[in-house]
C-alpha cells in the first residue's frame, strides 16, 4: 500500500432545488397521467376523426392511449426504484446475509436481489464474494434468482397494462420462486460444483468505500441519469410492442386464443416458458403483446409465465457464471427456476381460470 | 506519479469508467499510469464486489458505479504532483 490517502467526502452541496424540481416534474406527471384517456380519446376521435367502435379506430386509439402511458410509467418506476436501490449495495447485503442460516437467510436474500442494485455483470464478483464470507449456497442462488425474476421494467408495466393486482402477484410469485429455488439448490450439496479458485479467493477489506454517502442531489441525480439511460434504451422496443398490440386489440377476433393460449390448453404454460428462453432484451416490447393477446382470450398465468421466463431466464446473463461454477449446477439453475415458471403459470391459471 | 487501477471484466460500465478516467487525467495534465484489471481474483482482492471500480494509489475510491466527473478530478487532484 502507497501513497497518500485521498479524502473520500465529497464536497457538501446542499441545495433545494433538485429535490423541488422532482416534487414540480411528479406533480405534472401525475396531472398529465390522469388526463391521458381524455387525452387520447380527443385525439383519435376529434383530431384525426376515426369513429369509435371501429377497428381502426380502437386500434389507433389503444396506440395513443398505451404508448405515453407506459413511457410515462416505466420513467416514473425506473427513477423511483434507482432512488431506494441507492440506499442499498451488494457489499451491504453481503454483510447483512454473514451468518444467516438456509431458511431466514433465503427469505432475506430474496428480498435483497429486489433492491439492491446489481448489474448482470457483477455477477461473478458478487458470487465469490458471498460464498468468501460463508453464506450459504442456497441462499446466494435466491439472491441470484430474485434479482432477473422480479424485474423492475416489467413491473412497471404490468401495472400499467394489468393493474396493480397482477403486478403485485407477479412480485410475490417471483420472491416465492427465489426462496423456494434457492432452498432447493442449497438440498442438492452444490458445492461441489462451484470451481475451485473460488474457494482460494480472498476478498480484500476496501478500505474507505463505505465512506461514500450519496447526497440526496447525488442519488437524485444517478437516478435521472439511469432513467434516461434505460428508457433510451427500450423505448424503441416499447413504441414497436404497443403497436403490434394495437394491432392486435382491433383486429383479432375476440376468445380467438382462448383454444391455444386460454386455461384449458395444458401445453401452453410450458410452450410459453421455453418460448421465453431465448426473448430477452424484448421484455419491454412484449408485454403490450402478451397485454393484447389476453384480451383476445390468453390466461392470466400463460401470460405471466411467459413474461417471467422471457426477463428471469436469459441465457448470456446465466452463462456469465460459468467462470464460477460448472455447467451442470446452471443447467440444474434454469430447470429448477423453469419448472417453477411453470407450475406458477398452472397455478394462476387453476386460481384465477 | 498516480497509479490507477480500472476494475471490471469489460462490461460497458467498465469501459465508460476507464474513457472517462483518461479523459479527465489528460485534462488536468496528471501524470498517471492507468491500468485495467479483469482478473476477478485481483478485482476480489480489493474487496470490490460490484463493478466497475476505481483504484488510485492502492485506495479504492469507487465501486458499482460510475462517478461524476466531478468526483474524478476531486481524486485526481487530491494527490499533489
Amino acid at each position: 500500500m502507497s501513497g497518500e490517502n485521498i479524502t473520500l467526502t465529497p464536497l457538501p452541496r446542499p441545495s433545494w432545488q433538485l429535490p423541488v424540481l422532482v416534487v414540480v416534474l411528479g406533480v405534472i406527471w401525475l396531472l398529465l397521467w390522469r388526463q391521458l384517456q381524455n387525452l387520447a380519446d380527443w385525439l383519435t376521435y376529434q383530431v384525426i376523426g376515426l369513429l369509435p367502435h371501429t377497428r381502426l379506430g380502437e386500434s389507433v386509439n389503444f396506440f395513443i392511449y398505451d404508448v405515453p402511458k407506459i413511457l410515462m410509467l416505466l420513467t416514473g418506476m425506473i427513477f423511483l426504484v434507482t432512488i431506494v436501490r441507492s440506499f442499498f449495495s451488494p457489499e451491504r447485503t453481503r454483510a447483512a446475509l454473514g451468518g444467516r442460516r438456509e431458511g431466514v437467510g433465503n427469505v432475506m436474500a430474496a428480498g435483497l436481489g429486489v433492491l439492491t442494485p446489481f448489474c448482470s455483470c457483477s455477477a461473478v464478483p458478487l458470487f465469490i464474494g458471498f460464498v468468501e464470507s460463508g453464506i450459504p449456497l442456497g441462499v446466494t442462488f435466491s439472491f441470484l434468482i430474485a434479482t432477473p425474476v422480479v424485474n423492475e421494467i416489467a413491473l412497471a408495466m404490468l401495472f400499467g397494462l394489468f393493474g396493480w393486482q397482477v403486478a403485485a402477484i407477479y412480485l410475490f410469485s417471483g420472491l416465492t420462486i427465489a426462496i423456494i429455488g434457492g432452498l432447493l439448490i442449497g438440498r442438492l450439496q452444490p458445492e461441489r460444483y462451484v470451481e475451485e479458485f473460488v474457494w482460494q479467493t480472498k476478498v480484500g477489506q476496501a478500505a474507505g468505500l463505505n465512506a461514500y454517502q450519496p447526497t440526496w442531489d447525488d442519488r437524485i441525480r444517478d437516478a435521472g441519469r439511469s432513467t434516461k439511460e434505460i428508457v433510451g434504451k427500450v423505448w424503441l422496443y416499447v413504441v414497436i410492442g404497443i403497436a403490434i398490440g394495437a394491432g392486435i386489440h382491433g383486429y383479432v377476433p375476440e376468445n380467438f386464443l382462448a383454444s391455444i393460449m386460454g386455461s384449458d390448453a395444458w401445453w401452453s404454460v410450458p410452450a410459453a416458458v421455453i418460448l421465453g428462453i431465448p426473448l430477452y432484451s424484448n421484455a419491454a416490447g412484449v408485454i403490450p403483446i402478451v397485454y393484447a393477446l389476453m384480451e383476445k382470450g390468453a390466461a392470466l398465468g400463460t401470460v405471466l409465465a411467459f413474461m417471467m421466463s422471457v426477463v428471469a431466464l436469459s441465457l448470456p446473463e446465466i452463462l456469465i457464471l460459468k467462470r464460477v461454477i460448472k455447467i451442470r449446477l446452471i443447467l440444474i439453475f434454469i430447470s429448477i427456476v423453469a419448472v417453477a415458471i411453470i407450475f406458477t403459470g398452472y397455478l394462476f391459471n387453476l386460481v384465477m381460470g | 506519479m498516480l497509479k490507477i487501477k480500472v476494475l471490471g471484466p469489460g462490461c460497458a460500465n467498465c469501459k465508460r469508467l476507464e474513457q472517462m478516467t483518461r479523459r479527465e487525467a489528460e485534462k488536468l495534465g496528471v501524470d498517471a499510469d492507468i491500468e485495467k484489471v479483469t482478473d476477478y481474483g485481483q478485482i476480489m482482492g480489493y474487496g470490490v464486489m460490484s463493478t466497475p471500480g476505481l483504484v488510485i494509489n492502492e485506495q479504492v475510491v469507487a465501486a458499482g458505479r460510475i462517478p461524476s466527473s466531478q468526483e474524478i478530478i476531486s481524486w485526481l487532484t487530491a494527490i499533489p504532483n
